[in-house]
């Protein structure tokens, strides 16, 4: 688990870049969801509001919606998924990113919970 | 094991364990007038007097008529094996098997039913079937507008008024618009979906459009210019859904080859007895890319531990028991006894078969034409039709009734399903099929002609006006 990443109670970790944030899902989701088999992101240009269900991830037991982190607006979704989904499974810090967000307001970073507090959260469950 | 799930001690302990006294407690929420009030039966009866009720009720049945209605379910022959197939207890279920391991049996008819629709239809992927025509077309102009994040349909009056209406009673449960498309009024191409409209209709750029619905033939019978219209949707980013009718295809070209993103339509015409009410089969298919739109069940082909060829249920995440309310729909079964019997049907009489069926509907519907316009009844409509068309009637509701005191269903009378349209209003909807035999056309014929001219004898003030 990377020391740089923001994370959310449902399991999203956010990277952020400049103006933009990387998202995807942590370790401790892709390893409770089993194999993924499918994931379906929003286009390029769509708006994002903060806690809204932008994605669904599909595995082979279960299927969870991806919620977007924070506000913005999507600047990439990960097209590698597309035929690749079992990058979420192997490689879901890096191969494995869902969407690039053009950030909105940075403050809303700050809700986010750090390293500690996400490793605490996965330990109580 | 015990057949009666909760005996009264049961209940009384699960009463106990959430704390009500009366099992009425737990419906006071609901308004007193909204209940389910006591059935109102009859007292018992013997298996014999039982019998013998329900075969008076059913003498009330006409089976007695030379039959020329259509309207969106079709007489055909059905071989002796269908019927016989279907008797097998292994089969005698609506349902698809959850357990793959104890149900491969029926999972190979329900891909073997998917295969076949795949390759009537030509898409990609076909559900393992639906509840019925209506039901198939209303969750396909659904998948248009999840696909599309449009909430827009464009369905063409062409289609069968109650597809429309199952259609309208979908889309507004769901808030989504459904337009209607109207038909061309005069010229060679009247009676067919009006493109020109089409094209308007689509170019409202504060209304994008998900999806256009057009039926080939259409419910008059027309056959539609499917090509153009797919074309016309695809060019405004809407997809295009064909209703279609499974043995025309036979002989007409498939939705894949003009286009089509989804077709659908009422299986009933393989291999499935007419019988008022139904049960009767929706198919529904689709392009691959559509794949997790697609509502209902889908059976896969695949290989067990030890390599071997294998089904099983497969994409059923997009499906309401593992997606609650964020499934593709709220359908969690099919028509699995419906759809083998068009399965055994197709397999029965082969593809040279089918040809043969749509061919002979097609020749028997060619000469009820000439004989009908010769007894004073033309066709309303110039356009090219398969096996059914629209045909003028001088008060044809009144001569509908005298046809059947002569042992004729003349059709059906359109003003009873379209009473909107003028057009429609004296006009007779009448199909042929394989098994219509060239002396019932005779039969209709003649007691058409006699009709229309007894109604000119007694001055009927349509017949009068027609005959002028």
């Amino acid at each position: 688990m990377a020391q740089d990443l923001r994370y959310t109670k449902e399991h999203e970790w956010v990277r952020v870049e400049g103006d933009l944030a990387i998202v995807g899902i942590t370790d401790y989701a892709a390893h409770q969801l089993g194999d993924i088999v499918f994931v379906e992101l929003p286009e390029a240009g769509r708006k994002l509001a903060k806690a809204g269900a932008v994605g669904v991830i599909e595995s082979v037991k279960a299927v969870s919606d991806l919620f977007a982190p924070i506000s913005g607006e999507v600047v990439e979704s990960n097209s590698e998924l597309n035929g690749n989904p079992e990058l979420v499974n192997n490689d879901p810090f890096g191969k494995g990113w869902m969407l690039r967000i053009r950030i909105a307001d940075k403050t809303q970073l700050d809700g986010l919970l750090d390293q500690a507090a996400y490793e605490e959260l996965t330990r109580e469950a | 094991m015990a057949y009666g799930p909760h005996t009264p001690d049961d209940r009384a302990a699960m009463r106990k364990a959430i704390g009500v006294a009366s099992t009425d407690e737990l419906f006071a929420d609901i308004p007193a007038a909204m209940r389910a009030s006591e059935l109102r039966l009859p007292p018992p009866e013997s298996e014999a007097e039982l019998a013998s009720r329900l075969s008076r009720l059913a003498d009330r049945n006409r089976v007695d008529l030379v039959s020329f209605l259509g309207a969106g379910a079709y007489r055909h022959f059905v071989p002796a094996v269908v019927d016989q197939l279907l008797l097998r207890g292994e089969f005698y279920t609506a349902y698809t098997p959850y357990q793959p391991e104890i149900s491969q049996g029926t999972l190979q008819t329900i891909y073997e039913y998917q295969s076949l629709m795949g390759e009537l239809t030509g898409m990609d992927v076909v559900s393992a079937s639906h509840y019925d025509g209506a039901t198939a077309a209303a969750e396909g102009a659904l998948m248009t507008c999840r696909a599309t994040r449009r909430e827009r349909v464009l369905v063409s009056r062409g289609v069968h008024p109650h597809y429309r209406q199952t259609l309208c009673t979908y889309f507004g449960g769901a808030d989504l618009v459904a337009d209607e498309i109207p038909l061309v009024a005069e010229g060679p191409a009247s009676g067919t979906t009006d493109l020109v409209a089409l094209e308007r209709m689509l170019a409202d750029p504060e209304r994008p459009v998900a999806g256009v619905v057009v039926a080939n033939p259409s419910f008059l019978g027309l056959l539609e210019p499917m090509a153009q219209a797919g074309r016309l949707a695809h060019a405004a980013g809407a997809l295009f859904v064909a209703v279609v009718e499974p043995v025309s295809l036979a002989v007409l070209a498939s939705p894949a080859t003009y286009g089509a993103d989804i077709a659908c339509g009422e299986g009933q015409p393989l291999g499935i007895p007419l019988s008022y009410g139904g049960p009767y089969l929706g198919i529904l298919a689709c392009r691959e890319p559509l794949v997790r739109q697609i509502p209902g069940r889908l059976v896969g082909m695949t290989t067990d531990i030890d390599g071997r060829r294998a089904f099983v249920m497969t994409l059923r995440a997009r499906e309401q028991d593992i997606r609650r309310e964020k499934a593709a729909s709220n359908i969690c079964t099919n028509q699995a006894l419906c759809a083998l019997a068009a399965s055994i049907y197709l397999a029965a009489i082969g593809p040279h078969g089918l040809r043969d069926v749509a061919a002979m509907g097609a020749a028997r519907a060619a000469a009820l034409e000439v004989a009908l316009a010769e007894a004073g009844a033309p066709r309303l409509h110039p356009g090219p039709y398969l096996n059914e068309f629209a045909v003028r009637v001088p008060d044809a509701a009144e001569v509908h009734r005298r046809l059947l005191g002569r042992g004729v269903l003349g059709g059906l009378v359109l003003a009873t399903v379209e009473p909107d349209d003028p057009s429609l209003a004296d006009a007779l909807l009448v199909c042929a099929t394989e098994v219509t035999t060239v002396d019932e056309i005779e039969a209709f014929a003649s007691a058409l002609c006699d009709e229309i001219e007894r109604g000119r004898q007694l001055g009927l003030p349509g017949i009068a006006e027609a005959s002028r």
